[in-house]
């Protein structure tokens, strides 16, 4: 299916698009060429674990091919090996920045398109066994409406393994919508079974400091995991 | 790799649904049903139950206040959803689909969205189907077809509270024209009536409302002021809030915090409109002609949302579009015309001056030789003045080429950051000549001011966008007069009727005495 209309500035596709009917390869598109040519594609050299760009980087916080941040995660015995690898595709500039509040914040969720063909050529490159979204807490998840990590793998036509959950306490709804926002967020099993000498492949929206996945990524390998990566939209 | 071990963990995760299990003529959501019944989305429950009003219960009155002429979303209300349920139950709350279908076509009831391409579909976790969503209005929060929109049911028996002392808190006096057309807005608003004020750049139209504003209030009503541009509600907030001091005034704009003020008074943008429902005694509609024709449909929809089923609407504009002027002329459309300014001077008219293929000219980095002379008079003379053009692409070209002429000349557009500081150096007079696209055709004023356009045949220059344009000159007591200049390259439609409106109105001034024959 290609739009008429470009998924976020709702400005005309134009004439390309009829035009890109006709072939068959024609690359489906779902943002008009001045939104696609404001996301900046992560190229060059990177941290060998975060995916941070090394290029801009102050080279005191380099260590190798590390970024110092990484350098502090893997000195600590109670984080290193934890998280593999992690992979992303856009810088967080502030065009992202809105086209991620105005999907995930305002429940835009057919943005979500927009970056299907790009994850599907990343993604490809991945081997893996289970490929996990970051859950959202119950109060997020009726908020939004929908998990915006596994909105993602949806669109690219995979099926998101639940591995992991929110703690949660009492019931959600015998709270006030104040008392419900403020809830403390870790992460638990819920099917510990499965993952024993599984590759696991976590997928969130951002990658900012890296302590979300981290978590994520420690509680998997200490159930068995055989080894856990991690991919994003976007690296802050 | 396999899926089939992953579909196996597939599990739903756990919030609180929402689904609707109807119990004695009630809906009641999934997570208040004390034992398990069968529940369906809001969708597939074809009417939705109105429980009759309870006097004997006591309701929240935080809730009414927030809730009272509105249309919100459950996400908009802080209180629990046993309370909201129970204020349902007892009749105090309006239940409306968010989302409605008509032949298999939504339609979002909040903004009035029927367009198909402005719809979209997600696996929602709220009610475990699939939803369709508006993306027109979803910078309001989203609207999907498992959305309610809540709001209260007024009493209006107990709900109106007449004043006696007077309220209005203004000396100034009203020219004739002003003074004709107050009288008639307060008829208007007295009969619940549809009324037009035709009002010309610079007539002052805001004082001709005060009077019928006055009277509203007095009668206990609501009252409402929208208009397209935040700048207006900011402008008009402080300036009501003078005339009536001990008046509630709530401001209500993209980000601002009067959000769920009930004041007796609101201004607000037309966006933020569609926040109400049957919420107000007296609509005014101010810069009717500011919009698109394609956002008209739109606005009409927030407008009749927001007005209860009794009231009067006023609407307010410099230039009606042709339907409109056609109505007026047919004696279809009640309305009262403003055509002089307060100074009593006559609207300076537009030259037309062909200036060729500009385009062209552009492209060998030049302007038009007679466009070029009409900003050297000005340079030389020292006399500020506006160059409007058709497109913001067109500022890295032609800035180059004024800049050589003098130094104190910028461009301004939209998005530019840098808006309010440029507009606040032309008002200081350390600019001499500004660059615009058509975001300055209203609202600002410069006293001193001559005005060209170049490339005038462009259909982003519409009849009333002209007039607008137009009105920048001549605004001050000092300065009553000055150049506009339309550059075209072939006379449009647009531009003849536009200048046609002007002469119009002059002469209508000029037979009705409102100004003085120079
Ligand atoms: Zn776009
Ligand atoms: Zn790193
Ligand atoms: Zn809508
Ligand atoms: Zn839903």
């Amino acid at each position: 299916m290609l739009s008429e209309h470009c998924l976020f500035c709702h400005g005309e596709m134009g004439a390309r698009v009829s035009w890109a009917c006709f072939f068959e390869e024609a690359e489906e598109s779902f943002l008009c060429p001045s939104c696609e040519a404001q996301l900046t594609e992560i190229q060059g050299e990177t941290c060998q674990i975060c995916c941070r760009p090394l290029e801009k980087l102050d080279p005191q916080y380099i260590c190798g091919d590390l970024c110092y941040d990484c350098v502090r995660w893997e000195e600590d015995p109670e984080w290193k090996g934890h998280l593999q690898k992690n992979a992303s595709l856009y810088l967080y500039n502030n065009f992202l920045k809105e086209l991620i509040s105005q999907y995930k914040f305002r429940g835009d969720y057919i943005l979500a398109k927009a970056f299907s063909r790009k994850i599907n050529e990343k993604l490809r490159r991945i081997e893996y066994d289970y490929i996990v979204p970051i859950p959202l807490s119950a109060e997020r998840q009726f908020e939004r409406g929908f998990n915006q990590s596994e909105a993602l793998i949806r669109e690219v036509g995979l099926s998101p393994a639940y591995l992991l959950q929110r703690t949660h306490s009492e019931k959600q709804s015998k709270k006030s919508r104040t008392e419900r926002i403020h809830i403390p967020q870790v992460f638990e099993l819920r099917a510990e079974s499965e993952i024993k000498d599984k590759k696991i492949l976590l997928i969130d929206d951002i990658y900012t400091t890296g302590s979300t996945l981290r978590h994520a990524a420690k509680i998997l390998m200490q159930a068995g995991a055989k080894s856990v990566m991690s991919f994003t939209l976007a690296r802050g | 790799m396999s899926n089939d071990s992953s579909n196996q963990i597939s599990i739903i995760i756990e919030v609180f649904l929402l689904r609707f299990a109807l119990i004695d003529n009630k809906l009641v959501p999934e997570p208040l049903l004390v034992k398990s019944t069968p529940t369906k989305p809001i969708t597939q429950h074809d009417v939705i139950p109105q429980p009759p009003q309870n006097p004997s219960y006591s309701f929240n009155h935080d809730l009414q206040d927030l809730l009272k002429g509105k249309q919100l979303l459950l996400d908009d209300i802080p209180n629990s959803i046993q309370e909201i349920q129970a204020h349902y139950e007892n009749g105090y709350l309006l239940l409306r689909k968010g989302i409605t279908f008509r032949k298999n076509k939504p339609k979002c009831e909040r903004c009035g969205n029927e367009a198909p391409s402005w719809f979209a579909v997600f696996p929602c976790s709220r009610c475990r189907e699939s939803c369709i969503y508006c993306r027109k209005c979803i910078m309001m929060g989203r609207v999907s077809s498992c959305t309610l929109l809540y709001s209260w049911i007024e009493n209006e028996h107990i709900d109106a509270q007449p004043f006696e002392s007077p309220l209005l808190s203004w000396t100034g006096t009203l020219s004739p024209g002003q003074q004709t057309a107050s009288a008639q807005v307060v008829e208007a608003i007295q009969g619940n009536k549809e009324y037009l004020v035709w009002a010309v750049c610079g007539a002052g139209k805001t004082e001709v409302l005060f009077e019928g504003i006055h009277y509203a209030l007095l009668q206990g009503k609501r009252v409402c002021i929208a208009t397209p541009r935040t700048d207006v509600v900011l402008e008009l907030t402080p300036r009501l809030q003078a005339v009536f001091p001990t008046i509630q005034v709530a401001s209500l704009y993209g980000g601002s915090e009067d959000r769920h003020k009930n004041a007796q008074l609101t201004i607000t943008t037309t966006h933020q409109l569609l926040r109400f429902y049957h919420a107000f005694d007296t609509m005014i509609l101010d810069e009717v002609d500011a919009f698109p024709y394609s956002v008209e449909e739109a606005l009409q929809h927030a407008v009749k949302q927001a007005r209860k089923t009794t009231s009067s609407m006023i609407y307010l504009t410099a230039t009606p579009n042709s339907q409109w002027q056609k109505e007026c002329r047919l004696g279809k459309r009640d309305f009262v015309t403003i055509p002089a300014r307060y100074h009593r001077h006559p609207l300076p008219v537009p030259h037309f001056v062909w200036c060729g293929n500009w385009h062209k000219s552009l492209k060998q980095d030049r302007l038009p030789r007679n466009v070029m002379q009409w900003l050297q008079e000005r340079i030389e003379s020292g006399k500020q003045a506006l160059f409007f053009i058709p497109k913001i692409d067109l500022i890295p070209k032609i800035l180059p080429i004024l800049k050589q002429l003098h130094p104190n000349i910028e461009a301004v557009h939209a998005e530019d950051p840098q808006r309010k500081e440029k507009v606040q150096a032309m008002r200081s007079k350390e600019l001499l000549i500004l660059v615009t696209t058509t975001i300055l055709e209203r609202g600002v004023t410069f006293p001193n001011l001559d005005v060209a356009i170049l490339g005038s045949e462009d259909r982003i220059f519409t009849e009333s966008a002209l007039v607008q344009i137009a009105g920048r000159v001549g605004r001050s007591v000092q300065f009553p007069s000055g150049d506009i200049t339309f550059f075209h390259f072939g006379k449009t439609e647009a531009m003849i009727k536009a200048r046609n409106q002007i002469i119009a109105m002059n002469k209508e001034a000029l037979e009705k005495g409102l100004i003085d024959v120079e």
